[in-house]
């Protein structure tokens, strides 16, 4: 399986897509985590990402080789953004191809539910008056 | 012993790489977090804190040298 696991600035959603694409896969499933106006009713102005770089890249080595081991695909790009963040960017980029759809939807489904539970990777939200980092796991 | 702290960790010691000082050469997780919560009491009230060392999730019985990479790490919420 190839695969391509990065944390960058701006997430080239064409590139990402494009790189996932293999002759022998008939299914190509993405998930793109996106920054929202609202959460918990209060308006977000941005979004700033601070990561743990090294451990996160280890972290999303270790649950790309536990789908591969668990799920025949081909081709598995992990993808998180770092720094500021606007409404609507691209923060994450997850995406899987496999011969046949249901592998590359478990696949997916598994790296981004984990990669949120389990990679060292912090987000801070502003709102119009204040900023709060969030804590979402454990 | 040099400490990497990130995202509200980071905020409540107030540096990402703290210097601190650790008397014995190898001293256990556990041990290490209860001397982290005696000088930055806010710590405690943080819904978890983990603590890596050379990038692996530690368990509060392992044991580190000092000369470790260690960092604090509070809730994730990447994603």
């Amino acid at each position: 399986m190839d695969s391509i696991i990065k944390i960058e600035e701006v997430i080239d959603l064409g590139a990402a897509h494009q790189s996932l694409i293999h002759p022998q896969c008939g299914g190509i499933c993405t998930f793109i985590g996106t920054v929202r106006d609202l959460n918990n009713s209060k308006e977000v102005s941005h979004l700033f990402f601070e990561t743990y770089e090294k451990m996160a890249l280890l972290k999303m080595q270790e649950l790309a080789e536990e789908a591969a081991a668990r799920w025949d695909i081909h081709r598995l790009v992990m993808i998180h953004a770092k720094g500021l963040k606007q409404i609507t960017d691209p923060v994450v980029f997850i995406g899987t191809a496999s011969v046949h759809r249901a592998e590359a939807f478990e696949a997916s489904r598994y790296l981004i539910d984990r990669l949120k539970e389990v990679v060292p990777i912090w987000k801070k939200e502003t709102y119009q008056d204040h900023s709060t980092w969030i804590n979402a796991h454990p | 012993m040099k400490i990497h702290a990130f995202g509200a960790a980071k905020d409540i010691t107030g540096s990402s790489l703290i210097d601190f000082p650790v008397e014995e050469t190898f001293v256990k997780v556990k041990d290490l977090k209860s001397l982290l919560y005696a000088k930055y009491p806010d710590l405690t009230n943080l819904p978890s804190l983990a603590i890596s060392v050379n990038l692996f999730y530690a368990s509060e019985d392992t044991m580190v040298n000092k000369h470790d990479e260690v960092a604090l790490i509070p809730p994730v919420s990447g994603g």
